[in-house]
C-alpha cells in the first residue's frame, strides 16, 4: 500500500513536470512577444517591459527562472491584469470554479444514479423510455446550447432565476444544471444497463428466493454491485466537469478559472495561461488518484496494491 | 473478396438500415441540411455580410430567422455557418479517419510490443483533456499560420487561418477511438483463413493490409466516421463559442450561438438569435448520432439490445 502510494505520488510529479515544461515551451513557440499588438510600441519600451517580466533572457534562463518560482509556489505576474499576480487571480477564481464543479458533480451522480435505477426497475415502461430519450438528447446537444436556452426560459421568460453572475445560491442553479446535464444522462445510461445486468444474476434470484422484498433486494444487494461502472466513470467525469466548466463559466459570466483561461489566450498573457493550465492539471491528476483509490477500496477484487 | 471493396462486412446491411425508421429520418434531415448549406446561396441569394438598418428585427417574411445587431439576415448567416461547420466537421473527420485507420492497422497487424506501446500512447492521449490541448494549439499556431497565409494570394486567406488550424487540430485529436476500433478489428481478422491464405501465397504485407484487411474494415470505419463528424462539429462550435474559433465576419454555428447568448439579457431579449442556430445545430448533431447508431445496429445486429 505504502509503496503503491509512493509510486503514484512520484508519477504525479512526473506528469506535472511534463505538463509544465510542455506548456512553457509551446506557449513561447508562438511568434511575437506578449506585447506585440496592432499598435506598435517603441522598441525601447518593449525592451523595458520584457525585462520587467523577465522575458528577455534566453529560453533556458526563462525556464529555470519559471521553475524556480514554481517551486516557491509563485506562478508569476499577470501581463493583462497589471497590478496582480497569477497567484492572486487563481486564489480568487479557483473557489468559484470548485463550488460550481462540486455542485455539478453531486447533481450528476445523485440524479444520474436515481434516474438510471428508476429506468432499470421500470424497464420498457414510459418512465424508462422517457428517461432514455431525454438522456440521448442531453448527450447529443452541447452545453453551450442547453445553457443559453435554460437562461432564456428560466431567466427571461419565467423570471425564476438570474441569467448570469455569481454570488447568490440562485445564481448557481442554472450553471450547475447545465454543467451536470450531459453527465446526468451518461450516468443514468450506465446505471440502467449495469443494474439490468445485475438484476439477472444468480445472487439476486437467491435473494428473492429467500423472501426478501423487492426494495431490499435492490438496495441491499443489487445497487452495490451495479454502482461499480459508475465509480469507474468518476475519473473521466472529474476531467469532463473541469473542462466543461470553462464553457459554462463563459455562458453565465461566472468569475472562475475558465474565464481567465479564455482571456489569457485572447490577450496572449503567457504567465496566466501557463498558471491556469498548471492548476487544471494538478487538479486533474489529484482527482484521478482519488478515484483510483476509491475504486480499489470499493472493489477488493481489483488488486492495485501490488 | 479482394477485388471489390464491399461497403459492409455483413450482407443485408442496407436493407436493415432502410427498415430503421429513426435512421432513415435522420438521413433525410441530414440530406436536407446539407443541401440547404450547399445550394443555399443559390436559392436564397441574401449576402450574410450585408448590414442594414433593421437591427434586431424579429422573424418575418422578409427575414425568416430575423436579423442581428448589425441588421444582417440571420437565415443567410445560419446557412453560411452550416457551410463552415459542416466543412470543418467533414474535413476534420477525414483527417482523423486517415490517422486513426493507419495507426490502428499498423498497431493491430504488427502486434506484440509495438502494439502495446502504441496502445499505451493512446491511453495517455485519452487522459489529456481535449479542450485544453485545443485552446493551447489555437494560442500557439494561430499567429504562425496567419503569417504564412498573409504571404499567399495577397493575404486573402488570412481570415481562414482558424478554420485550417481547427481542421488540423481537431483531426489530430479525434482519431483515438477510430484507431482503437480498427486495431480491435484487425486483431480479430488477421488470423482468419483468408489472411493466412494470402500470406501463404506470398503476398506482401502492404498488399494484405490494403487489399484484404481494409475492405473488411470499411463498414465499422464508416460508422465511426459518422460518429466523428458530430464530435468535430461540436469541438469547433465550442471553440467558436468561446471566441477562439472562427472569427468575424465569418460565422459558424458556434459563433452564431455566442452572439445569440449575448443577446439574452433582461433589457431586450432577441430570442431568435439563440433559438434558430441552436435548433439547426442540435438537429444536425442528433441526426448524425442517430444515423451512426442506426448504421452500427445495421452492421452488427448482435449488438442490439
Amino acid at each position: 500500500m505504502g509503496l503503491y502510494f509512493l509510486r503514484r505520488f512520484l508519477g504525479l510529479f512526473l506528469v506535472l513536470w511534463c505538463t509544465i515544461t510542455l506548456t512553457f515551451f509551446l506557449v513561447r513557440l508562438a511568434p511575437g512577444t506578449p506585447f506585440s499588438r496592432e499598435r506598435k510600441i517603441p522598441p525601447a519600451i518593449e525592451k523595458q517591459l520584457l525585462a520587467r517580466y523577465k522575458l528577455d533572457g534566453t529560453l533556458w534562463e526563462q525556464y529555470r527562472g519559471y521553475l524556480g518560482g514554481l517551486c516557491k509556489g509563485d506562478l508569476g505576474p499577470s501581463i493583462k491584469y497589471r497590478d496582480r499576480s497569477v497567484n492572486e487571480l487563481v486564489a480568487d477564481a479557483l473557489p468559484v470554479s470548485v463550488v460550481l464543479g462540486l455542485s455539478a458533480f453531486l447533481l450528476a451522480t445523485s440524479l444520474g444514479i436515481w434516474l438510471g435505477s428508476l429506468a432499470a426497475l421500470r424497464q420498457h415502461q414510459w418512465m424508462d423510455t422517457a428517461a432514455m430519450l431525454g438522456a440521448l438528447v442531453l448527450i447529443s446537444v452541447p452545453s453551450f446550447v442547453i445553457g443559453p436556452m435554460l437562461a432564456l426560459v428560466f431567466g427571461l421568460w419565467l423570471r425564476w432565476l438570474p441569467v448570469g453572475g455569481w454570488g447568490s445560491w440562485s445564481s448557481l442553479v442554472l450553471p450547475a444544471l447545465t454543467l451536470a446535464g450531459p453527465y446526468v444522462a451518461y450516468i443514468a445510461r450506465l446505471m440502467r444497463s449495469s443494474l439490468l445486468e445485475v438484476l439477472h444474476q444468480d445472487f439476486i434470484r437467491t435473494a428473492r428466493a429467500k423472501g426478501l422484498s423487492d426494495a431490499a433486494v435492490v438496495t441491499r444487494h443489487a445497487l452495490k454491485v451495479a454502482l461499480l461502472p459508475v465509480v469507474s466513470f468518476l475519473g473521466p467525469l472529474a476531467a469532463n466537469l473541469l473542462t466543461g466548466s470553462i464553457v459554462v463559466e463563459s455562458i453565465f459570466s461566472i468569475p472562475g478559472m475558465g474565464g481567465y483561461f479564455v482571456n489569457s489566450i485572447l490577450n496572449r498573457d503567457v504567465f496566466l495561461l501557463s498558471g491556469v493550465v498548471i492548476v487544471y492539471c494538478t487538479l486533474l491528476v489529484v482527482l484521478n488518484l482519488c478515484v483510483d483509490l476509491l475504486y480499489g477500496w470499493l472493489d477488493r477484487r481489483i488488486q492495485i496494491y501490488e | 473478396m479482394s477485388d471489390v471493396a464491399p461497403l459492409s462486412s455483413t450482407p443485408g446491411t442496407w436493407q436493415r438500415l432502410a427498415r430503421n425508421r429513426t435512421a432513415m429520418g435522420a438521413l433525410a434531415i441530414l440530406g436536407f441540411i446539407v443541401a440547404a448549406a450547399v445550394l443555399g446561396p443559390l436559392l436564397y441569394p441574401v449576402d450574410p455580410h450585408t448590414t442594414s438598418e433593421a437591427q434586431f428585427a424579429p422573424p418575418s417574411l422578409a427575414h425568416f430567422f430575423g436579423t442581428d445587431l448589425n441588421g444582417r439576415d440571420l437565415f443567410a448567416r445560419v446557412l453560411q455557418g452550416a457551410r463552415i461547420s459542416l466543412l470543418v466537421g467533414l474535413s476534420g473527420a477525414l483527417v482523423s479517419f486517415f490517422i486513426g485507420t493507419a495507426y490502428g492497422l499498423l498497431s493491430g497487424y504488427v502486434g506484440g510490443r509495438t502494439d502495446a506501446t502504441l496502445m499505451r500512447l493512446i491511453e495517455i492521449l485519452y487522459a489529456v483533456p481535449r479542450l485544453i490541448i485545443l485552446l493551447i494549439a489555437s494560442f500557439v499556431f494561430d499567429p504562425m499560420v496567419k503569417t504564412q497565409l498573409a504571404a499567399v494570394w495577397d493575404g486573402r486567406w488570412v481570415g481562414y487561418s482558424k478554420i485550417l488550424i481547427l481542421i488540423l487540430a481537431l483531426g489530430l485529436i479525434e482519431w483515438l477511438t477510430m484507431a482503437r476500433i480498427v486495431r480491435g478489428q484487425v486483431l480479430a481478422l488477421k488470423n482468419q483463413q483468408f489472411v493466412v491464405a494470402a500470406r501463404s501465397l506470398g503476398q506482401s504485407h502492404v498488399r494484405i493490409l490494403l487489399r484484404h484487411l481494409l475492405p473488411n474494415l470499411a463498414g465499422i470505419v464508416i460508422v465511426y466516421l459518422t460518429l466523428t463528424i458530430p464530435a468535430v462539429i461540436l469541438d469547433e462550435s465550442l471553440l467558436s463559442f468561446l471566441g477562439l474559433g472562427i472569427q468575424a465576419p465569418q460565422a459558424s454555428w458556434g459563433s452564431l450561438l455566442a452572439d445569440g447568448a449575448q443577446a439574452i439579457n433582461p433589457v431586450k431579449s432577441s430570442w431568435w438569435l439563440l433559438v434558430f442556430p441552436a435548433g439547426v445545430m442540435s438537429l444536425t448533431l442528433l441526426a448524425l448520432n442517430f444515423l451512426g447508431d442506426g448504421l452500427r445496429d445495421a452492421l452488427d445486429p448482435r449488438q442490439r439490445r
